[in-house]
């Protein structure tokens, strides 16, 4: 059994140490909003936290996240309160959706490290997130907002 | 039941909530149950309860005939019901409806999500529903108000009648024994509240907090996970298996033979997948054994230079093409993947006198009757709960079902509830591609710059061949979704002496439509040609276009938007260069212009695509430039990545790494203006795609002098002094 900290609850979860941190999460814990797109690291579907730190949860074994506090999508807000979330729904940046969760959670840990980012600095953090729908655009304009409320003391 | 409960613990539970609670009663017209399909009585119109269900807690919730693969209907269908209806807005919700004659297509005739068409086709029967479910609310409170229903007003879910009013909720019941109208009245649209109003997405709070539903997310207690090993050449069979590492691969449950291949299940993915790797497979190399990509397009340029079938014709091309003046051009465009986000996935419960299916698919009423075959049972025992689709692009709508009759072979092998999940590597090689094409063309310059006869020669293979839509869809030889674009240009019309030949070689490649179908290559080699040909009359490609299509006004006006917005024929910052195009599809007329620069090593950046469409009305016009943003990106990647190619018949890309697709830092700025029209309302899912192309490579041209006749641009070639 391997004991985890998942969204600031405590999970026993029966997998080898090897398994992808996305499958103990989708598979096991049953938190989907956390996306399977190509196992390999290549397109930030499956990008969570693990003390904070976004990473690909797809190429993560899951022995890596033991003793880490580990954050979905399902653990960014309890209301749809986080500013990255108000500002994905202002700016109607969703189509399919099946990426956004990956890119709100690689968005936050950008915001943590530079409140108030640039282009340049959204698309250096952005790019390993894929979207086929094209919402680029409004995650990038979405990002700023985010920033702006954050700074503004609006939750 | 307790399985439904089971999996909607999250977004089926909160979405099914007015179904599954027992607390609300449905808005329900007593006739249309007995009539099924039908309206009411004698009448056209549409079943209301199919579409519209009123609960006493004043919700209003709008039942889908289409599906929302980002395309924003999720939004779109439930505006009309709720302009109509005189709808509190903040009390709208969708959900998807199941498989039901009800809800076939009004032009097509059966259940399909497609060809850029479900707003226009559901334009009239959405405004009916909500129209007839207002007019019988307003009885229901003229009763209960001892009023006439003329005293009635309608205002945000309520009815009004002086100093009395009352919800739509309050209403329901009693309204729901009311005798469903014959006819109703459309308001005029100059009273419109919502259509034309952009509109924010409903689906947004559900796709930022993990809780929207994709059939990857499904689950049920006792459901394994099955992946499939596939023959890697297209028709391959299997040899033979030895699958006892596989079954001793901790979680793997069974494995099981299915016309496919061979599948693996397991307690869950990663399982499955491990168990996958551990089969020893021997199969047959399949008819495409030989294929290569080198060769098959030297193979469709020697088709080229035989006689095809006529898809257009006038007067006499051969011999008008005898001219000094001609532009000889070879065009070339690859097998594309749709790679949508969400890797195919299919999950199925069989039982003896039914089969359940939950998937994101675009073409329900054939995934019936596909699974009707496989099974055995009739297509009424089949239901299909359509999740949201991580994205479709056509992928998502096969003829031949094929994830989901392989999944429900995988059910019926194993005798398991499972779900049948596909790698990215099972979807960039699994087939089912956007045709590659080659076209060849000869124009002939008239004295005054312009064409005056015009040869044209595709090669490529066609995608309805084989499928049951062949019948409609191929005529005389020609597939008209191969041609579409060139046949029927606004140009080629204009031309007095013209021929349009194809060929539609058979190669064993599952070829598929893919989001603009034969636009996303028609559009392309027209728009370049037309460029070229400005280029050679030493005319402004602008000016030129707009002498061309003076008698095609939505063209022109599309056209004309963007060359203003873009601010065309203005000093752009050093180094950057226009290129313009501009291609109907699927009713509407999109021009765009795209700014690039390239550097002298060759590296290309786009900065920036003015778009303009005329789609007629916007019903949402929000929902409309989001699918202009969309189809923009999602054509820049086939420009600049975009390549499928085979190597002794196996496909040659993998993922991402190879396949790659746009990302963030690749994207341009994208502003998209909406052409004030009350012309005939066309599509906008697929219409970005068509332009986009030649926009960006007849600018490559203007900065570089190097005309781009082959996708994608390649880096090498783009070097200039």
């Amino acid at each position: 059994m391997i004991t985890l900290q998942v969204n600031r609850k405590e999970h026993a979860v029966d997998a080898d140490p090897a398994t992808p941190l996305l499958w103990v999460l989708r598979d096991l814990l049953h938190l989907t909003g956390t996306k399977f797109g190509c196992g390999m690291a290549q397109c930030g579907a499956c990008t969570v936290h693990l003390d904070g730190e976004a990473v690909r949860s797809c190429v993560t074994p899951v022995s890596r996240a033991v003793g880490k506090q580990v954050t979905t999508i399902e653990g960014l807000s309890d209301d749809n309160s986080h500013p990255l979330q108000v500002a994905w729904i202002q700016e109607d940046v969703p189509q399919c959706g099946y990426c956004q969760s990956g890119q709100i959670m690689s968005a936050a840990v950008l915001l943590k490290g530079k409140p108030d980012p640039s282009d340049e600095e959204i698309d250096a953090a952005m790019s390993g997130n894929l979207c086929r729908c094209g919402t680029y655009q409004r995650i990038r304009c979405a990002i700023h907002k985010a920033a702006e409320m954050s700074k503004g003391g609006a939750k | 039941m307790s399985t439904e409960q089971r999996m909607g613990r999250r977004g089926f539970l909160k979405r099914g909530g007015l179904l599954g609670g027992g607390l609300v009663l449905g808005f329900t017209v007593p006739m249309a149950k007995r009539l099924g399909a039908q309206g009411a009585p004698d009448s056209k119109l549409p079943a209301p309860n199919a579409f519209l269900r009123i609960g006493p807690d004043d919700s209003v919730r709008v039942i889908l005939a289409h599906a929302e693969m980002g395309q924003g209907i999720w939004t779109t269908l439930p505006m009309l019901i709720a302009e109509e209806l005189d709808a509190d807005w903040s009390k709208v919700s969708a959900e998807h409806s199941g498989v039901a004659p009800a809800y076939n297509h009004t032009a097509f005739g059966f259940q399909i999500t497609g060809g850029s068409t479900t707003t226009h086709s559901e334009f009239d029967r959405y405004r009916q529903v909500g129209a007839m479910a207002r007019e019988l609310l307003v009885k229901a409170a003229a009763a209960k108000f001892a009023v006439k229903p003329e005293e009635c007003r309608t205002e945000k879910g309520m009815v009004i009648a002086g100093d009395k009013k009352a919800s739509y909720g309050e209403l329901a019941e009693a309204a729901a024994k009311l005798p469903a109208p014959e006819k109703v009245t459309l308001k005029d649209p100059k009273d419109w509240k919502i259509i034309g109003k952009a509109t924010k997405r409903l689906d947004s709070t559900e796709k930022v907090n993990g809780t929207a539903q994709f059939g990857m997310d499904v689950h049920f207690d006792g459901m394994l996970t099955a992946v499939v090993a596939r023959s890697p050449g297209f028709g391959g069979k299997l040899r033979s298996v030895d699958d006892k590492a596989a079954l001793a691969v901790s979680g793997v449950r069974q494995v099981v033979k299915v016309p496919s291949g061979v599948a693996v299940l397991a307690d869950h993915y990663w399982a499955a997948k491990q168990g996958r790797e551990a089969l020893k497979i021997e199969w047959d190399e399949g008819p495409t054994a030989g294929l290569d990509s080198a060769k098959q397009r030297e193979d469709f340029r020697k088709l080229a230079a035989t006689a095809g079938a006529p898809a257009a014709k006038a007067g006499d091309a051969g011999k008008a093409l005898q001219g000094d003046d001609l532009l000889e051009a070879e065009y070339y465009v690859p097998y594309l993947a749709h790679a949508p986000m969400e890797p195919l996935n299919c999950t199925v419960k069989l039982g003896e006198n039914k089969c359940e299916i939950w998937t994101g698919t675009q073409m329900q009423t054939v995934d019936q009757q596909v699974v009707a075959h496989i099974t055995g049972l009739k297509p009424e025992q089949i239901s299909i709960h359509t999740t949201f689709l991580g994205g479709g692009f056509g992928r998502r709508a096969t003829p031949t079902s094929d994830f989901i009759s392989e999944a429900v072979q995988v059910a019926k092998a194993s005798g398991k509830l499972v779900k049948v999940v596909w790698s990215r590597e099972d979807d960039i090689r699994g087939g089912y591609y956007r045709s590659a094409f080659l076209h060849h063309a000869k124009v002939a310059l008239g004295k005054d710059g312009y064409p005056a006869a015009w040869k044209h020669v595709l090669v490529g293979q066609s995608i309805m061949a084989g499928t049951m839509m062949e019948a409609m869809m191929v005529k005389d030889g020609i597939d008209a979704t191969s041609v579409e674009g060139v046949s029927d240009s606004p140009y080629m019309k204009e031309i007095p002496d013209h021929l349009v030949e194809l060929h539609s070689p058979k190669t064993g490649v599952p070829v598929l439509w893919w989001r603009s179908v034969g636009h996303s290559h028609t559009g392309f080699v027209m728009e370049s040609l037309i460029d070229e040909l400005a280029h050679k009359a030493k005319k402004d490609p602008v000016e030129y276009r707009r002498e061309l299509l003076k008698d095609h006004p939505r063209h022109l006006a599309a056209l004309n938007l963007a060359a203003e917005k873009s601010g065309w024929g203005k000093p752009l910052p050093a180094g950057h260069f226009h290129g313009v195009s501009v291609h109907e599809s699927f009713a509407s007329f999109v021009a765009e212009v795209a700014e690039v620069s390239v550097s002298k090593e060759g590296i290309l950046k786009v900065h920036k695509v003015t778009c303009a469409i005329d789609c007629g009305l916007a019903v949402n016009p929000e929902g409309v430039k989001a699918q202009m943003e969309s189809g923009i990106v999602f054509a820049l990647s086939a420009v600049l990545h975009g390549e499928i190619t085979f190597d002794k018949g196996a496909v040659k890309q993998r993922n991402f790494h190879d396949y790659p697709v746009l990302r963030m830092h690749e994207t341009p700025l994208i502003e998209t203006h909406i052409v004030q029209s009350s012309a005939k309302m066309g599509g906008a899912g697929e219409c970005g795609v068509p332009p986009l192309a030649a926009a960006v490579t007849n600018a490559i041209f203007a900065a570089t002098g190097k005309r781009v006749r082959e996708l994608p641009v390649r880096t090498d070639q783009l070097k200039h002094a």
